[in-house]
Formats: structure tokens, sequence, C-alpha cells
């Protein structure tokens, strides 16, 4: 299971990789392990949209269950990882490389305080 | 009183062992005034007493197999051959659910993969679902896969006002809790005549979803293309609601351009009856399938090499998405389903066509008999249609169906309620079962009932 260290964790398994005001979301190793073989992600953002923390990023289906994933930060919309809609199964071999979903400009840099470290994902996940 | 097998004995020592008296002791909690009232029904019969007298009851009723039938209106009197009740009844089908342990039950299975693949061979789509209750509720599902599949952004729904008003109360009780949800284009002011072009300049950016009739209510055959098109072109989805039997003769409305085809299923070897069960026809483009409710049965082969069927897809539903469904759809009309099936099967594609074109035929006789009738015309006269027609009358409907009653006739459908500005008009469906002496004796009797 990998926790790499740049990145920041929210509660629901989304990561952030950040780069200046520019954020890079996508699901974590441990949730694709949860879920198994991903077979469908739907999106439901579209470029431009300004979207609120907490708002729903999309929808992961794996042969075991459906599962929500949402924004972890507010922001702009600015790319979306269009691949993923052909192939899905990125998300299980490389969550945190080619399994990106989407890309947001950053509205309100204060709210990555709320996200956890790797370290304390990793704590996280091993409670659970 | 509900069946209750206990003997009087039983029911003493019951009470005795926990000690009360009488069995409304046991309700004294509960207000008097909400207990269960004394009823005024008559004294109790036996089962042969009670039979016969159902009987006379039911012998008070005329059915379309006493007296022909020129009332349609969304429901129609076909022959169903004596074969899909036959075969509709063995115990291994004869349930009305979707088996929640699908793969068990490989029949079912084969019989919803035969279904939907005959479905999209009708419409011209890519995928069906296994049904849903009506072709009411089937249009108000599509409402529902455009408003989600366009995440909830665009707030309009154009109906045609030419859609079977059942239809539409249907679609807008089913979407009341969708509170900033328009539903439109369907107004009084709306005349039948320049009903598409007012939904044309209607539709707009914010349009989720354009829903076409075809026949229309009226029987008439438009051609939506450029409708479509222009739906198409603001980003919008088109919505078709057919009547099966037409697509014998019809473009399928899959090439004409249309996402979403729904449908009443009932003329498919369906019994006529008041409230149903019904069965409503769903299908789609590819594109759509993981916002169809329901379920999609696919075929597969095993470890052996033996066909099998399987649960493909079964993408919305309460069991899958929980609170995340769109859709509160699981279960389908599935022995409905079957016995559509088994009637198209029956009738294969040569016959299916025939039939259509039987039904063409003979409504068209009957329009031009009536048409030169005193005081009758058939409206849209200029406007192919199917096997439906709408007739101004020059009396009211219901004095002439009252009076075609002792003719034994039933006569067609009184618009004037749904439609104001249709006064003294009658819808008149004519199938197959119709023959030329009975359009002949109708019109005969159209006649004197309308002339003093």
């Amino acid at each position: 299971m990998q926790f790499p260290k740049e990145l920041k964790f929210e509660k629901s398994d989304e990561w952030v990789k950040l780069d200046g005001e520019l954020a890079t979301l996508g699901i974590s190793d441990f949730a694709q392990n949860q879920l198994s073989d991903v077979v469908y992600f739907e999106i439901a953002a579209e470029l431009s949209d300004t979207v609120s923390k907490g708002d729903a990023l999309g929808t992961v289906e794996s042969v075991k269950a459906a599962a929500e994933v949402v924004f972890p930060l507010s922001g702009e919309v600015v790319e979306v990882n269009e691949t993923l809609a052909d192939q899905p199964e990125i998300l299980n071999s490389n969550p945190y490389g080619e399994g990106w979903m989407i890309k947001i400009k950053l509205s309100d840099p204060s709210e990555l305080e709320a996200l956890m470290d790797a370290n304390a994902y990793e704590k996280y996940c091993q409670e659970r | 009183m509900t069946f209750t097998p206990h003997t009087e004995s039983e029911v003493e020592a019951m009470l005795k062992a926990i000690d009360v008296e009488r069995i409304d002791d046991l309700f004294q909690e509960i207000p008097e005034n909400f207990r269960f009232p004394d009823l005024d029904i008559p004294s109790k019969l036996t089962e042969i007493e009670i039979l016969s007298e159902l009987q006379e009851i039911a012998s008070a009723n005329a059915t379309t197999n006493d007296m022909p039938c020129f009332l349609g209106a969304g429901a129609y009197d076909h022959y169903i051959p004596a074969a899909v009740d036959m075969l509709l009844r063995r115990g291994e089908f004869y349930t009305a659910y979707t088996p929640y342990q699908p793969e068990i039950s490989q029949g079912t299975l084969q019989a919803t993969f035969e279904y939907q693949s005959l479905i999209c061979a009708l419409t011209g789509m890519d995928v069906s679902n296994a049904s849903h209750y009506d072709g009411a509720t089937a249009a108000a599902e599509a409402v529902i896969l455009a408003y989600h599949f366009l995440r909830g952004k665009r707030k309009k729904v154009l109906l045609s006002r030419a859609v079977n008003p059942q239809y539409r109360q249907v679609i807008r009780t089913y979407m009341h809790g969708y509170e900033d949800l328009q539903i439109t284009g369907d107004d009084q002011a709306t005349s039948l005549e320049s009903d598409l072009e007012s939904i044309k300049s209607q539709i707009d950016t914010d349009t989720a979803l354009v829903l076409l009739q075809y026949p229309d209510f009226f029987g008439r055959i438009i051609d939506y293309a450029s409708l479509i098109d222009a739906a198409h072109e603001a980003g919008a989805l088109v919505a078709v609601a057919i009547n099966p039997t037409a697509l014998g003769m019809l473009t399928p409305p899959g090439e004409l351009g249309a996402d979403i085809v729904v449908g009443e299923g009932q003329p498919l070897g369906l019994p006529l009856s008041y409230g149903g069960p019904y069965l409503g026809l769903f299908a789609t483009k590819l594109k759509y399938v993981r916002k169809i409710a329901g379920r999609l049965v696919g075929k597969t082969h095993d470890i052996d090499e033996q066909p099998a069927y399987v649960l493909t897809l079964t993408a919305r539903e309460q069991h899958i998405r929980r609170d995340k469904s769109t859709s509160n759809i699981c279960t389908n009309q599935g022995l409905m389903a079957l016995a559509s099936t088994i009637y198209m099967s029956l009738l294969g594609k040569q016959g299916f066509k025939q039939l259509a074109n039987l039904c063409y035929q003979k409504a068209h006789y009957a329009a031009q008999q009536i048409d030169k009738l005193d005081g009758f015309e058939v409206v849209f006269i200029d406007t192919p249609f199917f096997h439906e027609f709408l007739v101004r009358c020059p009396k009211s409907v219901s004095m002439i169906n009252l009076a075609l009653q002792d003719y034994m006739i039933l006569g067609g459908f009184d618009v004037s309620e749904d439609y104001p500005e249709l006064e003294k008009h009658m819808l008149i469906a004519v199938t197959e079962k119709i023959t030329k002496d009975e359009i002949d004796a109708f019109c005969e009797a159209l006649e004197e009932v309308t002339h003093d």
C-alpha cells in the first residue's frame, strides 16, 4: 500500500497534489484496493465548473460497490482526465499517477489545513 | 374479516392464559372512535352462494369479446393468441419479479434477454431495460434520465401537447419533488396544428428533454427529424413515446435520432384491463446505458462453453447506489414482458408487419366511411395516420357513446375533457380485430344516434 509523502489526503480517501494554486485530485491506493476491480468511472463535474469542498466529483464503480468521490477542496475545474472514461482500470493500476481524476485552481487555500499528511492518513487507514 | 384459523376454544384458552376476559379488552388502550367500525355489509353466504352472486354481477358487464371496441387512446384491443396465456401460466415463469438471485433462473434471464433484443430491434435502439410499470411511468423515467444525464444543470422539460394527457400527468406527479424543474410546452393555448413549431421555439440551452409521441395521441404520423435535430443542436435529449404496433410499418425512432424510446407495451399481447398490469417499454442509445433504471441481461458462456445468461448491468438501483440512486425502480413487469416476448415471437417479423398493415388499412377504411357521414368530419384528414384518428361529431361524444351501447358498440374516446377546445371530438381506434361489417355497422349506428 502506497502513501506518497508529497500528497495530502481527505478522510473520504481523495488525494491532493499541490502545485502552486493548482491541485490535482484522485483517489488513494487504499480506496482502490478496498473497491477492488474498477469497471466504471463517471465524472460529475465539467471544465470551468466552480466547485465547493464536499461537492460530488464523480462515482467509481467496481465489481463490489459504487463509491462517491467528492472534492476535498474548493476551486475551479481546469482539467479533466478523459482517459478514465474508457480505461477506468487505471484507477487500480496507477491511482496516484495516470489515475488522476481532475485538476482545480484553488479558491480557498486555507482548506488545505484540514487535510491529512501521508503519515496521518496511513495511520488513519490502519485503524479502520 | 380476515381468515383466522382459530377455533373458539383455542381463542378462549389463549385469553385464559393471559388472563383477559374478552378480545375487546385488549383494545381498551385505543380510543373507541379509532377502533375498527361495524361494517354495514350483508350477512355471510356460502361459497356456492357468493360465487353465483358475483357471477351475476359480472355478467352485467360486456367485454370487448361481446362488442366491437373503437376505444383506444393508449390501450388497444388486439387479438391475443392462445399460446401467450398458456406459456405465461407455466409455474416456472409465474412471478411478477425479476429474481433477486438472478443467475439461478436461466430461463427467466433468457426470456428477459429475448425481450430486450426484440424491443431494441423494434425501436432501433441499442439497449432496453427489462420494462417499467406502463407507458406513463416509462415516460416519467425518461425525464429522470435526461435530468440526471445532464447533471441537473438543465431545468426545462418540453412536452408536446400531442403526448397522451395521462403520460403528462404522471410525469408531473413523478417530478413533483424536483422543485427547480420546469415541465412545460403543453399549455392549453398551444394549437394542435402548430404544436411542433411551438415546441421548437421553446428549445434552448436550459432544455433537458423534449418528449414527443409517435404516432401522436391523435394517431398522426409526424416526421420529427428536424425537431430532433433542433433539440440536439441545443444539447437537449429527445424521448419518443411509441405505440409498438405502429413500428411494424413506421421508421423506428432510433433511426430518426431519438435518444430514448418509451412506450406502452400493452398492445403486445396484454389484455385490456383497468389499471393494468401493463408494460412500460424503455430503450435508449448506448450512450445512456449507465443511466437506465432496472436491469440489463447479457448472453455469455460458462466454463463448459455452454450459453449462459447473466445480469450484465444494474447501474442505478437502490441496492447498488443506495441513497445516490436516481431511480426507485428495482423491479419490472417481468410477467408482462414475457407475455410480449411470446406475442412478438409468435407473430414474427412478417406477422408483425402484417398486423400493422391490417390495423392501418382498416382504420383508413373506417376514416373514409365516417368522413362521408352527415355531420361527421375526420379532423386531420391530410396528415398521415396509423390506426387512430380524430373525428368531429354533430353531438357530444358522451351522448353518442351512451346511445351506441344499445347497438352493442363501444365508441371512441371523448377527448373534450383533456382538450377543452375539442368539444364533440371522438378519437377512434381500429385494430385488426374489427371487421369490415363492424365498421359499416358502426357507421350506420353513428348516423342513427345523431339524427333524430
